[in-house]
Parts: C-alpha cells; structure tokens; sequence
C-alpha cells in the first residue's frame, strides 16, 4: 500500500490540460495538409499517390476540377512529397466539423496542352458553415448534455487504429472524465455514440440495433478516415461505407487515427462546448 | 538440406512434379494431385514440420485450377517448404487435415468460405469466415466483383451449438462489447460460475481486405497493410513490403533494416506495456494500469517523434523506410527508453508485489503444453505455454540476423505467465533497440525505386507483438497483386481461448481474454 502511494506521489501529476491549454503536438506530427492552390502547377502526382483517393483530379478537355477530402485522408504525407512545395503537412488537428461537406473542397483549373495546371479558376467551398441549421439543435443539446456526457463507444468494423486512441482518453495523460465526459457499458447509458471503422456488412445490423437502443436525445460521432468516409475500405462486398450510410453522424472526426486530443475536441465540438475550426478552408 | 529433398523424391517421386525457390527463405514444392496428406503426415512425423498455415488461390483463368498452399516449418531450418497443390476447377475438392490438425480448422473453413472448394472430411465444415444470413458467394474468386452488392441479409448470424442440463444457461455477449473493444460474439455456457463451454462467433469486422489488395497498387496497398489491425500496424506493414521485396529481388539498406527493427520492437513494447496494465485492471488493480497507460504514452508519443504518428503509421515503405532520423531523434529513443526502462520495472515490482492481483491471475485460464501445440498458438500465447517459437529466432529478418535474442518460454500457461512473457520481452526488446541503434549504419534509408515485376510469389514472416504475421503475394502486371494472404497470429490463437477459459469462473473471462488480446481486424480482414 505505501509503495503504491510512494509511486504515485513520485509520478506527480501528469495530466493536461487540452482544451484550455494548447496541445503538446510534437514537430513532426502530420496533421492537415494545406493547400496553396494558386502555386499548384500539376495535381495528377498527388491525385496519383494518395492512398485514399481523398485527392481526386477530373479533367474535361483543358479544365479540370480536383476535389480534396480531408474525410478520406489517412495524413500519410505523400501529396507533399510529390507536390513541389504547392502541399505542405501542417500540424493541425482540430479538424472535426458538423457537416460532412465541411470536410470537402474542390478547385478548378485551366490546364496546358502538356496536363499541368496553368491557371487557377475557381475554389468551390462546401454548403455549410455560416448557415448551419443545427446550431440551435446543438444549443439545447449543451445545455442537456453539455456538463456531463455518457459515451457509448461502437466499432462498426475499424482496425483498431482508433480505439486504441479512444482507450488512451481514460488514461492519467487526457483523462477525460475531468471534463465530465465518461464511457459507459451500455447505450441505453449512453448520450453519445461513438462511432468507429467502415461499417461492414456483418455490423449494419448491430450499429442500427444500438441507435435504436441509445435514448433521446442523442448524438452521434463519426471517428477516423474510415468511420467519416468509409476510408481505404470504401464501399465493397463486405462494406457499407461510413458511419453517415447507416446512422445520421452529428460530428466527423477525421484522422488515421485521430490523435486523443483530435477526440476530445470533435466530442466537445459535438456537444456544443467548442467551436468547430475548419470551414471548408483550402489553404492559403 | 539435400538427403531431404532426395528422400522426398524417393518416397513421394510420383507426388512430386517440381522443387523452386523464388526467393530465399522459402523453397516451393509443386505437387502433381490434391492429396497432400501423405507428404504432409511423413513431414511432421519424420521431420516434426509444424504446419504454419493454409491457403488457397484462384488460379482457374489462366491455369484452370485452384491452388492450396501449405506453408511448414522445420526447425532449426530457416527457410520454409512451401507446398503448391493443385485442386481442378471441375473437381473442387481436397482432403481436409483437420482431424489431426486442428489448427488449420478455421483456416480450411476459410478456404470452404472464399474460394467454394469443399474440404472433404472437415470435422466441423461449417462456415466460419462468411456469416450464415450471407448469400452462397465465394468472394476471393476471380469471377466474384469486388463492388458486387450483396441483397439485405437475413435470418440468423450463426446458429450456435445448444447447451442442455439441469441448471445450465447460456450468456450471449457482443457484438458490441461493454468495452471500448472490437466486435465479436461470445456465447457462453454456464452451470452456476464456472464456464462449460464457450462459443465464438466472428468475422463481424470482415472488410473484404485480402479481395481489396488485388485491386490497389502495390504501393498504395502498403497503407491497408497498415490498416489490418492497427495496433500491429508497422508489423503487416512489414510484412508486406517484406513480401513484395522478395518477389522482386529488393535489397532493403542496412540502415532500413535497423530502423525497422527498431520501430518493430516499439510497437511490441507499447503494446505489452498497455496489455500488463489492463491485465492490472481487470481483476481490479487500477492504479498499476494508470501508471502502464502513462508508459505506454510515452512510447507511442516517442512513436510520433520518429514517424509523425502515434502508431508508426506512413513510415514503412517497399525498399525501406520513407524518412530517415537525424541525430536528435536518435537520442531521443536511447533516453525515452532509458526513463520508460526504470519506470516499467517500477510497475512490474507494483504488480508483483500485490498479493491480491498474483491471486487472481496465477493458475487463471490455464492452456496447457498439448493444447497449445494441437491448436498451433504462436506468439506470446504459445510461449507461455511452452511453445518455443519466435520469428526473429527461427527465420531472421530486418536486422534481428545480427541479434542474440532471448525467447522466455514457460510451461505454465496461465494468465501470470502470459503477462510474465510479455514483461520478459519488453526488456528484452529495450535490449534490441540499443543493441542495433549501436550498429546503426549510415547511408540511404530507402533502396532506389525499380519495377516490380509481375508473375512472382514470396512470402514473408514477421514477428508482430501478438506472433507470427504471414504475408504470401502473387504480384499482377504493372505494380499490381493477384493475391494477398494476410494470416495474423490471432486466427491460430481464438481457438485457445476456447480451451483455457474452460472451467474457469464466468468474472475471470475478462482477464483471460485480455491475457491474450487477440485481433478481431486481423482474424476478420
């Protein structure tokens, strides 16, 4: 008993205190890659590498439209490698938003006779944003769930990748529960669902069944490349996609896995505590 | 090696249609009908081949045939016999070894599932990879679409074996577990505590990804080999690349190989680390697992520092590695693991000398000697129960070739012993990691891009922190797979869990299961 004590006084406290302070992201971490559109003189080796395919390029004669989804992408990097300084890998990683065409954005270029991109047309932004109908929705939702929320966590056919960051929530590093957050055994505990992985066809059934269980109100979200988008899966035989085809999502977390503080921030942004932070913003 | 393959042809001469070896490590046989039996019982007989694993391959538009692979090892030999069975398109049957061998029990089921050769004379041909409520598909055949949309299933998932007698009942749980864990179906039978029977049902997170890498490039498919299971996500990646550099004759640096090792030996660290602390918290020990999960973070932030993610996802690459580390992280590694060193013993002397926690877990879920070696248990499993088998050792790959290692082994096969394994080899593995940043060389980190050619097979072997990983490739035309098997150690190892929970108290499942913290992305794909 004194030893335990011992090393617990020893340890100290190692808790931190995201979100009122800042992360500790260390330098090399890959978060959302940034886009300088205007200096991107060729798409295709991008579109060409990325693993997801959250980089896609359509060409029609002399334009083409490339479409960037940061709800497929795994931050593995590539793009940059190959995009000649156009793509660079930030370290953001506050990147949950209530809509999933938050996540989305597309430019279109006029194209040389050899392919590149000679000049940049236009940006499309996502619908969303300023005119978000579920505002007021998420107004009641804080002020019911705001304080002390129960989280029911389904893995509906991930790798792993995101539970093992979920887990590392209860740990004394995150610790989520001094935020009155807390994971619960059953969804009819539950105030949240916490949704992981492409859901497959063998946990369509399971997924619905625990909706149907959780009370009202609820909230659902969508955690990791796969869970958002259905993500290096996809939609096949044994798949059905993401989390949105099977269940209505409140919240995406993008990530391969997201980082613990990813998490926190996309269930705090979920249940009206903080504000969502990408708006559909391509880069410079 | 030679008096053997001169004894295989005298005893088999007519079975046998030819010897190859495409890539070091492996030698491939070629048999010239489906009976594999005889070749097979002589090899574990007189040779005590253990068999590794089993798979099939659709062969039938360009060959006409299916193909089983029946993948041995002999130890000490380190190269593998690999033997290719051909199995006619018009005649799609071959003998099961499932009686004697039950640990290709599943694993011809499989074979049943994706590819519709029956295994004739399975002792239990029931399916196992495809649930009950599915169509009759055969999803790994070459004439079965990847985007095929199967109608909406119904009726039952699995129906399971009754359990009948005065007083006995039957828990159902999962697929949603009370955990923040995978999903899998336990049914369990009890007569009052004790367990009678346990019955699995899985595949729930079956993701078509063996089907989806015939369909990717192969380097892009380096990122759903990291996305088989995500806490041995630098080990299939390894394995994969492995694979694919023996098909195409890819030297990797022997910078890469260091560095590969190293981060191999991470990952088994962070993943015992938070093993033992939820062993810990299982039988009621929170605080151990709060000091094990603040250790585990320090290796998974390490992790971050050398790779830009936590699970050392993006940094395995064909020919090597994709970033090479300066001097700083190098010396961030060597004083990491000096400080995560102390603390771990520090826990490890807090478990141990809590009377309480030894009480729960000592004779706890016992597997014993025989059943371990009937069912095939690989990896930490199996060492804990007498099975001496490490990948390292016993076929040496990356930079372990160079490396003296000590494989604990116990007899006992109980969870203490299970989680002592696990704590032998985290000291063990800060060991490794010094030993080869000492030796680590300069020089490239990644061998030059060159083509991969089409037609090859290679297989590669990888001690992953659960056990042994296999990856078998056939590479396509233009950087393409016509086949990739993936075999993660938890197919072997489920059926173990049947076997040591047996007898044992229904509140003791929870630790057992832990004790041996199986992948259900693995095992499903």
């Amino acid at each position: 008993m004194f030893k335990i004590l011992r090393k617990t006084f020893e340890t100290g406290i190692v808790t931190r205190s995201y979100p009122e302070r800042p992360a500790q992201v260390c330098t090399n971490f890959r978060g959302r890659p940034e886009f300088d559109l205007g200096q991107w003189s060729d798409s295709r080796p991008a579109a060409e590498v990325c693993p997801t395919g959250a980089i896609r390029v359509q060409d029609t004669g002399l334009a083409r439209q490339v479409t960037i989804d940061y709800g497929r992408c795994v931050f593995c990097g590539l793009c940059a490698e190959v995009s000649g300084g156009a793509v660079t890998v930030t370290r953001e990683f506050e990147l949950a938003v209530q809509q999933r065409g938050d996540l989305v954005f597309s430019a279109e270029y006029a194209l040389n006779q050899d392919g590149t991109n000679q000049s940049l047309v236009r940006i499309t932004q996502p619908a969303g944003g300023q005119n978000d109908p579920g505002r007021n929705l998420r107004r009641t939702v804080h002020s019911v769930l705001g304080r002390s929320l129960a989280i029911r966590e389904v893995d509906a056919g991930s790798c792993n990748g995101c539970e093992l960051e979920i887990v590392a929530l209860n740990n004394p590093v995150y610790d989520m529960e001094r935020l009155g957050i807390h994971f619960v055994a059953s969804p009819r505990h539950a105030d949240m669902l916490l949704v992981t992985g492409v859901v497959t066809r063998n946990m369509e059934q399971a997924l619905l069944k625990t909706y149907r269980a959780t009370p009202e109100p609820k909230v659902v979200v969508a955690v990791g490349a796969c869970g958002v988008s259905g993500g290096i899966f996809g939609v096949n035989y044994a798949t059905v996609g993401g989390v949105d085809r099977v269940v209505p999502v409140d919240v995406y977390i993008p990530g391969c896995p997201p980082r613990p503080e990813a998490l926190i921030h996309g269930i705090l942004v979920a249940v009206g505590r903080l504000a969502q932070k990408l708006e559909g913003r391509p880069g410079r | 090696m030679n008096s053997f393959f001169q004894e295989l042809r005298g005893r088999f001469g007519g079975l046998i249609r030819s010897f190859h070896s495409d890539q070091a490590g492996a030698i491939s046989i070629l048999l010239s009908g489906s009976d594999v039996r005889p070749i097979a019982g002589f090899l574990r007989a007189e040779y005590g081949a253990r068999l590794v694993t089993v798979f099939a391959e659709d062969r039938v538009e360009p060959e006409g045939l299916f193909y089983n692979y029946y993948v041995f090892e002999q130890r000490p030999n380190p190269q593998f016999l690999i033997l290719q069975v051909p199995i006619p398109a018009d005649d799609r049957r071959f003998p099961s070894l499932a009686e004697d061998l039950p640990n290709v029990n599943w694993q011809e089921r499989e074979i049943q599932d994706w590819f519709g050769l029956e295994a004739a004379g399975h002792p239990n041909p029931r399916r196992v990879a495809l649930h009950d409520n599915w169509p009759d598909v055969h999803p790994l055949c070459k004439d079965f679409p990847i985007d095929q949309v199967l109608p909406p299933f119904e009726g039952e998932q699995h129906v399971y074996r009754p359990t009948l007698g005065e007083g006995v009942f039957q828990i159902p749980v999962g697929p949603v577990h009370a955990g923040i864990i995978e999903p899998g179906h336990f049914n369990f039978a009890l007569a009052g505590e004790p367990i009678l029977y346990l019955q699995l049902r899985m595949f729930y997170t079956h993701k078509g990804t063996e089907k989806l890498f015939e369909r990717l490039p192969i380097r892009r498919a380096v990122f759903l080999a990291e996305s088989i299971s995500g806490d041995s996500s630098f080990s299939h990646a390894v394995a994969f690349c492995q694979a694919i550099e023996g098909a195409a004759g890819i030297e990797i640096p022997a910078r890469a190989a260091v560095m590969r090792t190293v981060m191999l030996e991470l990952e088994r660290i962070y993943n015992h680390t938070a093993d033992i602390g939820a062993i810990a918290t299982d039988v009621g020990f929170v605080v151990a697992n709060m000091h094990a999960a603040r250790l585990r973070e320090m290796i998974v932030a390490l992790n971050e520092e050398l790779t830009g993610n936590r699970l050392l996802r993006g940094m395995a690459s064909v020919g090597g590695v994709r970033r090479d580390w300066d001097s700083a992280q190098i010396r961030a590694i060597r004083r990491a693991l000096e400080i995560f060193e102390k603390e771990f013993r520090d826990l490890i002397a807090l478990i141990a000398s809590s009377d309480s926690t030894r009480d729960r877990l000592e004779r706890t879920g016992i597997l014993s000697v025989e059943k371990a070696r009937a069912l095939g248990v690989v990896g930490v499993a199996g060492r804990a129960s007498g099975v001496d088998l490490d990948v390292r050792r016993d076929h040496p790959y990356a930079a372990y070739r160079g490396v003296e290692l000590r494989v604990p082994v116990y007899d006992a096969g109980d969870v203490w012993h299970r989680m002592q394994v696990r704590s032998d080899e985290v000291h063990e593995s800060v060991r490794i990691v010094g030993a080869a940043l000492d030796t680590l060389p300069s020089g490239p980190w990644c061998a030059p891009p060159q083509p991969i050619p089409g037609g090859r097979c290679a297989m590669s072997a990888v001690e992953g922190w659960r056990g042994e990983i296999i990856h078998w490739v056939r590479t396509g035309p233009g950087e393409s797979l016509e086949r990739c098997k993936i075999k993660d150690p938890s197919l072997n190892n489920w059926p173990a869990l049947v076997e040591a929970v047996e007898g044992n108290i229904i509140a003791d499942f929870p630790v057992i299961n832990k004790s041996f913290n199986l992948s259900y992305s693995g095992t499903d794909r």
